[in-house]
């Protein structure tokens, strides 16, 4: 499904400030799998997300999508393939436009625009009744600004608009960081649902380790641009968070693990 | 009789804000459809007035000439896109030098800096002919554009392209998520902006009978003042109003001018007022137009604490 072979990024090449986030990424996944992906503040994960979505060129190195080679392929080609939900809620979604707008551009996501006038009514129903399964009351509101919206339910939409087209991979990227800890939640049990319904290939980056065990068939832990650990089946449904902790501390050479990581359990 | 010919100034101040609205949709899609700041626009009114006058004056049908004049706002707004997307120049510098570059271009179109168009055919002179009343011939022409360009663009933003380009001025990370390529956008929305600009440049020349290589100057200020004076008339409801508010917006505006003009005739002010002095007094009603909303909040905020 999607492959990611010997890729290397860095940023600020050749400054003092150079910092090297990606280091020779090997990622091979299957149809289907959910794989979580944990990690340090600058392990690489969010940079790997990126460079699978395209928002920059890699440096080394190659990543196909279901066969098709887009290392070269720009940010707007690869949305083909790829849904995608942010960290923040204000960026997978356009604020000042209709939700019902918002899907219709989702519903068009890799397809080429044309000067076809509006949504049609067929459509406007399909929006109602996935908007009836998130379950957020957004059914009655196609007509709402989504500014108007909650984060949870900004998120919620994201995550619809992300797979409304069934992409061929999903990436989210740390998208229940910004939200309460309960709306956090309900995102979270929206995202395993969509997954599961439609049996997506994802990578989930998330910050919380008991959620990264609790989600996904597999595993993956990232440390200063590689991935360093990648468990799947019985082994990784057998994990405990002291397991990671440990071996968190044993790649960061016995110093303890990072606050965030520790705040999160 | 006096009142009489205050209706008269009042109507000729409605006729240049009808024509000068069509400017401001233009701006209107570039500066608040497409959050893009395009100073071009100085250039680009310039030099929709400099073709519509030389093909005027050429013997080519007014009409034609006005779209021809459309056509080449969009080749400059489409300069000023290339400039930024495929450049990356930033865009109020891309707009900048576009701009400057038209001042030459327009020279060169009308090979003097004020081109004339004495007893010349024009959209405006074809209407006299069928014997409609010379005063209104103005306000007739404007109104038909105005209203056949509103339905036009109300019906542009509501197509796949238009809606992907209204949510590239509003979010371009979610257009390219969702595979759209935003630099299509923002320079679609330049070319068609500019087009609408130069269209009214385009008009204005035959409306006052000359093209000026200064015709353009301030237009971005004088679009801005229409737009948020539109704005703080009208209410941002649906596209419709929002469109049309641009045009009520650009009507008040003249209508200020012409009262402002019209009084400074009669009275012995310490200053006299003249048509140089509309700089500033234009640029003193976009600073008002932009902070009477926040003004208009804080007063009603203020007055709710008091009222408990």
């Amino acid at each position: 499904m999607l492959e990611i072979s010997h890729v290397y990024k860095s940023f600020n090449i050749g400054t003092p400030v150079q910092k090297d986030a990606l280091m020779d990424v090997n990622l091979k996944l299957n149809e289907g799998d959910f794989v979580t992906i944990i990690g340090g503040n600058g392990a690489g994960k969010s940079t790997m997300l990126n460079a699978v979505a395209g928002v920059f060129e890699v440096e080394k190195g190659k990543i196909t999508i279901d066969g098709t080679d887009v290392t070269k392929f720009p940010e707007y080609k690869r949305a083909k393939y790829i849904g995608r939900v942010f960290q923040d809620p204000l960026r997978g979604t356009a604020g000042d436009m209709w939700i019902e707008e918002n899907l219709a551009m989702a519903l068009r996501r890799g397809k080429t625009r044309s000067f076809v006038w509006g949504i049609s009514n067929k459509e406007r129903e399909q929006f109602v009744e996935l908007l009836k399964h998130l379950d957020l009351g957004l059914e009655d509101r196609l007509d709402s600004k989504v500014g108007l919206l909650s984060g949870g339910q900004r998120q919620a939409l994201t995550l619809l608009m992300a797979t409304i087209k069934k992409p061929q991979l999903l990436l989210l990227d740390e998208h229940t960081a910004a939200l309460d800890p309960k709306t956090a939640k309900k995102v979270l049990e929206i995202t395993q649902r969509v997954v599961e319904e439609h049996n997506l290939t994802t990578l989930m980056v998330t910050h919380n380790m008991k959620d990264a065990i609790k989600y996904g068939n597999r595993l993956i832990m990232m440390h200063n641009g590689t991935i360093i650990y990648d468990v799947s089946g019985e082994e990784k449904k057998n994990l405990h968070v002291s397991d990671l902790l440990a071996k968190f501390e044993q790649v960061s050479g016995g110093e303890f693990a990072n606050d965030r990581m520790m705040l999160a359990n | 009789m006096e009142i009489v010919s205050w209706l008269w100034n009042i109507q000729s101040g409605a006729t240049l804000g009808v024509i000068w609205g069509i400017m401001g949709l233009g701006l209107y899609l570039t500066y608040r459809v497409l959050n893009y700041a395009d100073l071009t626009v100085d250039g680009s009114l310039t030099l929709g007035g400099a073709i519509s006058a030389v093909y005027v004056a050429a013997g080519v049908q007014p009409i034609v000439a006005i779209l021809l004049a459309t056509f080449g706002g969009m080749m400059a707004g489409l300069v000023t896109g290339l400039l930024h997307t495929k450049l990356r120049i930033p865009d109020l510098l891309a707009g900048i030098l576009t701009q400057f570059a038209l001042y030459t271009v327009n020279l060169r179109i009308m090979g003097k800096a004020n081109f004339g168009l004495l007893n010349q055919t024009t959209i405006f002179s074809q209407l006299k002919d069928l014997g409609i009343p010379s005063k209104w011939v103005g306000l007739i022409v404007g109104l038909v554009f105005v209203v056949i360009l509103i339905i036009l663009v109300y019906c542009f933003f509501g197509t796949e392209i238009g809606c992907a380009l209204r949510a590239t001025g509003n979010n371009p990370d979610m257009v390219k998520a969702m595979g759209g390529n935003t630099k299509v956008y923002i320079m679609l929305g330049l070319i068609v902006g500019n087009g609408l600009v130069a269209m009214s440049g385009g008009m204005l020349a035959q409306y006052q009978g000359y093209a000026d290589i200064n015709m353009g100057v301030g237009t971005i200020v004088i679009g801005l003042a229409s737009i948020m004076i539109g704005e703080v008339l009208f209410s941002k409801r649906t596209y419709f109003h929002r469109l049309a508010g641009v045009i009520i917006g650009s009507v008040v505006y003249r209508i200020i001018i012409a009262i402002v003009l019209r009084i400074s005739m009669n009275s012995n002010f310490i200053v006299k007022i003249t048509a140089d002095d509309m700089k500033l007094i234009t640029a003193i009603i976009v600073i008002i137009a932009l902070v009477a909303p926040d003004m208009k909040d804080r007063f009603l905020s203020k007055f709710a604490k008091e009222g408990k």
